[in-house]
């Protein structure tokens, strides 16, 4: 790193970013506090990690009782699988503010370790927690009235697509009409990285520069953790919120169907495999939980430093982070 | 043959692109929450000076451009090709006017200059950042001037133009910042 030594111990956020971080974190537990919302902590490392082939996991080792020889844990990249875990055990509304952990993410938006927000409420469809999440986000950003469109309604309005039917040739022209020159090819039959190609370089940028939206009900190939609701097209009751340009949170309505669970966790695995990734267990203590019984809910995992990011009209996520990894 | 992988990607980093030498002008790290994960990239041709975006998928590599900055001492044009001295190996090298660019219209011979050479050869010329050269032709200044602004044309011996203040006469030697083309100063003799 070309960057003065004398000044490496500096931190790049200055002072009143870190009071704005005080202050965002205090009025996040307020709100949660008055809604009846329980904090909770989980583990940071665990002994099993998201298996997405999109996301590259810390690992380290645990050595000590119960693991003499030492064993592989990883960093947590949410702290989703343990929070749901609570709620089978039945806990009720429960929130986080945990640091998460993603090798490989580093930005004008990324840090490999950042601060999340994760929150579940029983008894709510992801439209709910849509509200939710906008009287948070409008309590904070002091703005009203967020938009909502469904993914499909989205592609439509900005490239004239359907994301559901349209060929991944169609796709692939899209791109090209509108100047993406790619130096390799995405793989031909991987239809969500053409989407997320289109997505995070015609769409994104353009997304809730004048307030921020929500996008909702994704392709099934995207639903992650959402559960799937089988309308004329099945959807995944997922959404997503988008501040300038920034994403900002991801939403699940939960599945709660452990043997669904399992088996996206195992096309993970496979996936991970025929891409030559370091394989990752699932997480099997999730999957018992799912099995004893899960509540029906919603919930949703929210960037604090993206959203302190538009709080204080910083342009780089160093502004707001103490100490960024470089000079962690 | 040397790579880099999009992690080493930086502003300044020199990549092949097809048959061109290419600088990376600007870096941009595009990762969805979930997904696949991109590298926008704004790159600079050495050889046209055109910038071109390409999309690169995070973690591919790309073959480095083996290219290196030198700095060397301006010696003479003949008119077809300007001459330049490494000022450590006293090597000496031809750079033709595509090479030299806008380095041409500031540098008269001695200048110490950043010479770029890919496999080998010349690829641009950077002029150094202030140079002194004298005004070979002006308009008279007009007295009592004391606004500051406006200025007027003033020529130099290499032939470029810069604005310069009113009271500045001709055949003055002058401060030039050849990144801006604007005048810093007169040089006390």
């Amino acid at each position: 790193m070309d960057e003065n030594s004398e000044t490496h111990w500096h931190p790049t956020a200055n002072l009143s970013a870190l009071q704005a971080r005080a202050q965002l974190l205090s009025n996040i537990r307020s709100f949660f506090s008055q809604r009846n919302v329980m904090e909770v902590e989980t583990p940071l490392i665990s002994a099993a990690a998201s298996t997405d082939p999109h996301l590259s996991i810390f690992e380290t080792n645990y050595l000590g009782p119960g693991s003499p020889q030492g064993r592989n844990h990883y960093l947590t990249t949410s702290p989703e699988f343990a929070m749901k875990r609570l709620l089978s055990s039945g806990s009720g509304a429960i929130y986080q503010i945990c640091k998460a952990f993603r090798n490989e993410e580093s930005g004008q938006y990324h840090n490999p370790e950042f601060t999340l927000l994760e929150w579940y409420r029983p008894g709510f469809d992801h439209q709910c927690l849509m509200d939710e999440v906008e009287a948070l986000v409008e309590s904070v950003l002091d703005i009203k009235h967020f938009d909502r469109l469904s993914y499909q309604a989205l592609f439509k309005h900005h490239l004239d697509i359907n994301p559901f039917s349209n060929s991944i040739d169609s796709l692939r022209h899209c791109a090209d009409a509108h100047g993406i020159e790619l130096t390799s090819e995405l793989s031909h039959n991987d239809r969500d990285s053409w989407l997320t190609l289109l997505m995070t370089h015609l769409i994104e940028p353009k997304l809730g520069q004048k307030k921020p939206i929500f996008v909702y009900d994704y392709p099934v190939s995207q639903a992650m953790l959402a559960r799937v609701r089988n309308d004329e097209i099945a959807v995944a009751e997922r959404f997503e919120l988008y501040y300038k340009g920034v994403e900002l949170a991801n939403g699940f309505h939960e599945l709660a169907d452990a043997d669904e669970q399992k088996q996206r966790f195992l096309v993970d695995i496979k996936n991970r495999k025929e891409r030559g990734l370091v394989s990752i267990p699932m997480d099997d203590n999730l999957i018992s939980a799912l099995h004893a019984g899960f509540p029906d809910c919603a919930g949703v995992a929210l960037g604090i430093d993206r959203l302190l990011m538009l709080i204080t009209k910083s342009n780089h996520i160093n502004d707001i982070i103490s100490f960024p990894i470089l000079r962690a | 043959m040397a790579t880099y992988s999009t992690n080493e990607f930086r502003s300044g980093l020199k990549i092949m692109m097809g048959a061109d030498p290419c600088v990376i002008v600007e870096n941009q790290f595009v990762k969805p929450g979930k997904g696949q994960a991109f590298n926008r990239v704004k790159l600079r041709n050495l050889k046209t000076g055109r910038t071109v975006e390409r999309t690169f998928k995070s973690g591919e590599s790309v073959e480095a451009a083996d290219v290196i900055d030198i700095n060397m001492e301006f010696l003479y044009s003949d008119g077809e090709f300007w001459h330049f001295m490494d000022q450590e190996s006293f090597e000496q090298y031809a750079a033709d006017a595509n090479a030299v660019g806008d380095a041409a219209k500031w540098i008269k011979g001695q200048e110490i200059c950043v010479v770029t050479l890919w496999n080998g050869s010349p690829l641009t010329v950077a002029a150094p950042n202030f140079v002194e050269l004298t005004i070979t032709e002006t308009d008279p200044g007009e007295r009592g001037d004391t606004s500051g602004g406006g200025g007027k044309p003033a020529t130099l011996e290499t032939g470029a133009v810069v604005r310069v203040p009113l009271f500045v006469p001709q055949d003055e030697l002058i401060k030039v910042d050849t990144r801006t083309a604007e005048y810093v100063g007169r040089v006390k003799k």
